[in-house]
This record gives C-alpha cells, structure tokens and sequence, in this order.
C-alpha cells in the first residue's frame, strides 16, 4: 500500500510568532522610554471616555499620542483627536483583537522617540484581546458597573493578565446591585498585584488616582 | 470570538508543514490548546472545514487535548495547575504564596499532523 497514513511533527504554537514580535516591540518602547498602554475592555465600558479624561489631566505634562483599534469607524479617534494630541485609527477589519503586528503599524506610524505615552484602546470585548500580546509596557482593564460584579469569574484570563483595572461608571452604583468588594475579591484571587481603580468618567470621581498611578508608571519607565 | 484569525493561523502553519512533506492529503491534525481558551471544539471543527475547503486539508478532522492552567510560584518557584474558574484564592501548594505567573493555559499548539 502506497496511500499510508504518515505522522508529520510540527510543534508550534501560533502564538508564537506574536509574542515574539510583542517582546521586540517592548524592548523597542523601552529604550525610546515612551510608554505603552494596553487599554482593554467591552465595548462601552467607557474607553473612550477613560482616554479622554486621562489626556486632559496629562497633556500638559507628557507628550501623548493615542491609537483607536476601531472595526470600521473613526468615531473615537475623532473624539481624541478633538483633545489636541495625535490619534490614530487602526482598522481592525472585523478582527477581534489588536496583534503585534498592528500595534507597530500603529507605532510606525507615529512618532516614538518623542512621545511619553501612548494608550492604545484595544477592541471592545474581554476574551480575544487577553489572548494576544501587544508590545504594551502595561495592561489595563475597565469594568463598568452595568456589566456586573461577575465579570473576573467569567472572563479570568483579562483580569489575569492586566497591571491595572478600572472600575467605571461608580455614578450608577446606587441603581444597580454591583457589590464593589465582592468584585474586588474575586479579582484579587485572580490576580494579587493588581492596582484597583474606582472611577465615574461622568463625575470625574476617582480620577485623580486613576492618573497619578499612570504618570508614576510612566515615569518609572 | 476570534475563532477566525486563530483557525486561519492554524491552518497557515498545518499547510506549510504538509507542502513541505508532499502531502496528498491531510487526515487529522493534533492541537493542544490551553484551558483558558474558551474556544469550543466544535466551532474550531467547523470554522477548519470552512477555511480548508477546496485544499488538501479538506476533510481534516481535529483532535484537541485540552492542557491545564499551570502557574508559576514567584516566592519559591514551584509549579503548580491553577483552576481559575474556581472561587478559592489561588495559592502554591508548597510554600501557601499567592504571587504566580502564568506559565500555559492559554497556548494554541500544533503537535502533528496525520497524512497521506
Ligand atoms: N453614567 C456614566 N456614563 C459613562 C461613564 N463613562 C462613560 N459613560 C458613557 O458610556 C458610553 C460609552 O462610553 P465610551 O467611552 O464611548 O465607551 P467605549 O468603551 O470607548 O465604547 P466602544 O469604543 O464603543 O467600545 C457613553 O455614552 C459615555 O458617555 C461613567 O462613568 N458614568
Ligand atoms: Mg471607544
Ligand atoms: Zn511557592
């Protein structure tokens, strides 16, 4: 029988290649000490309104650029742009999630060696963009309060893989049943190092802190 | 979700690996992927016979083990499998710390493929 069945060897992971692109990108950031931000969260958790806020508390203080992965709209890098500083948009076409490949793109586009920070608002959901590395310095996370206090149970691998989270929309607290602590908890199982914010991007509650630990970040760089 | 980009990455390295060995056809092909993927086997089937219609990967059926969660103690370096979905605090079994990195669970990898 010449038709037999063979067992041909891979052994390769497809992540492979992004996280190494990742680790270059970092290293690449690094050296230029310009500050990456791996903003993540579903969609209307209050990305946009998390970066705008942010820009106007720090623009004064470092140069900042910001970069929209947006699957077919410029809606928010308007947004951002409006604020004064360079937004650029990143067409995602239907992709679910920023790669490396994109964020450098992205970066090569802009120009690096000059910029403090720059916030990348990743795609709106909480599973694919926790699977793939970006090249960012940190990773942050955004759970508005609508959402619900369950959310660490059941995406685990966000919370696990962000430096930093944001509790936002703290404004509808007294409407809802988000039960902050309990929330709180189950993160910190999850994930012990992580730094917790609470913040009303209505408000500007809690926004301060939120700020002073990304400058900190950015200038420990 | 990303059933797409990660299918069609799959499927890029399933064909480089058959082109290189001649292959007539593929048979099945052997992945490991981690426990904190929460892509259904199912899909990943169906999303595969899609993308591979009309090559030599047609047909190819998927056989998926699925490989723990396992973290890193960073206080004394012990390894240990983390259930994560679980709603005890994650602790090393050896020392009781609480600091870990994750060292798998979230890797999609191509172990071989079975070919004519
Ligand atoms: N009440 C309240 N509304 C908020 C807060 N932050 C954001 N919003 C509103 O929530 C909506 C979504 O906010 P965005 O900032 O666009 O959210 P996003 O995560 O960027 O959304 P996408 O980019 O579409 O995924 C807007 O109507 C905001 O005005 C907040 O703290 N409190
Ligand atoms: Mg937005
Ligand atoms: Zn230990």
């Amino acid at each position: 029988m010449t038709d037999e069945i063979r067992l041909i060897e891979v052994k390769e992971d497809i992540l492979a290649d992004n996280t190494l692109l990742a680790k270059e990108l970092q290293e690449k950031l690094r050296r230029e000490k310009t500050f990456l931000l791996n903003l993540m969260a579903s969609p209307g958790a209050g990305k946009t309104s998390l970066v705008v806020q942010t820009i106007r508390k720090l623009k004064e203080k470092l140069a900042i650029a910001v970069m929209e992965a947006d699957i077919d709209s410029m809606v928010d890098a308007e947004k951002v742009a409006k604020e004064g500083v360079t937004a650029i948009q990143i067409r995602t076409g239907g992709f679910c999630h920023m790669d490396a490949t994109m964020v450098k793109t992205g970066l090569d586009a802009m120009d690096t060696q000059n910029l403090d920070l720059v916030i990348l608002e990743n795609v709106g959901n909480l599973v694919c963009p926790a699977e793939f590395e970006t090249g960012a310095i940190k990773n942050a996370m955004i759970l508005s309060v609508p959402e619900g206090d369950d959310k660490p149970l059941k995406y685990p691998l966000m919370f696990t893989v962000c430096q930093a989270m944001v509790i936002n929309k703290i404004d509808y607290l007294t409407l809802s049943d988000f039960d902050i602590q309990k929330c709180k908890d189950h993160v910190l199982k999850l994930n012990p190092d992580i730094k917790i914010f609470e913040v009303s991007c209505r408000t500007g509650e809690g926004i301060d802190e939120w700020v002073q630990w990304l400058y900190d970040e950015v200038k420990s760089l | 979700m990303h059933e797409l980009p990660v299918i069609s990455s799959i499927l890029k390295i399933v064909l480089k690996h058959a082109n290189d060995h001649n292959v007539k056809q593929v048979v099945a092909v052997h992945l490991q992927v981690g426990e904190l993927s929460d892509l259904e086997d199912k899909w990943m089937q169906q999303y595969f016979d899609h993308l591979s219609k009309g090559g030599i990967a047609e047909g190819a059926r998927l056989v998926i083990e699925r490989t723990p969660v396992v973290m890193k103690c960073t206080d004394c370096g012990h390894t240990y499998v983390a259930d994560l979905k679980n709603n005890e605090k994650l602790k090393c079994p050896e020392c009781a710390s609480e600091k870990n990195t994750l060292i798998s669970g979230r890797e999609y990898f191509i172990k071989n493929l079975e070919a004519i």
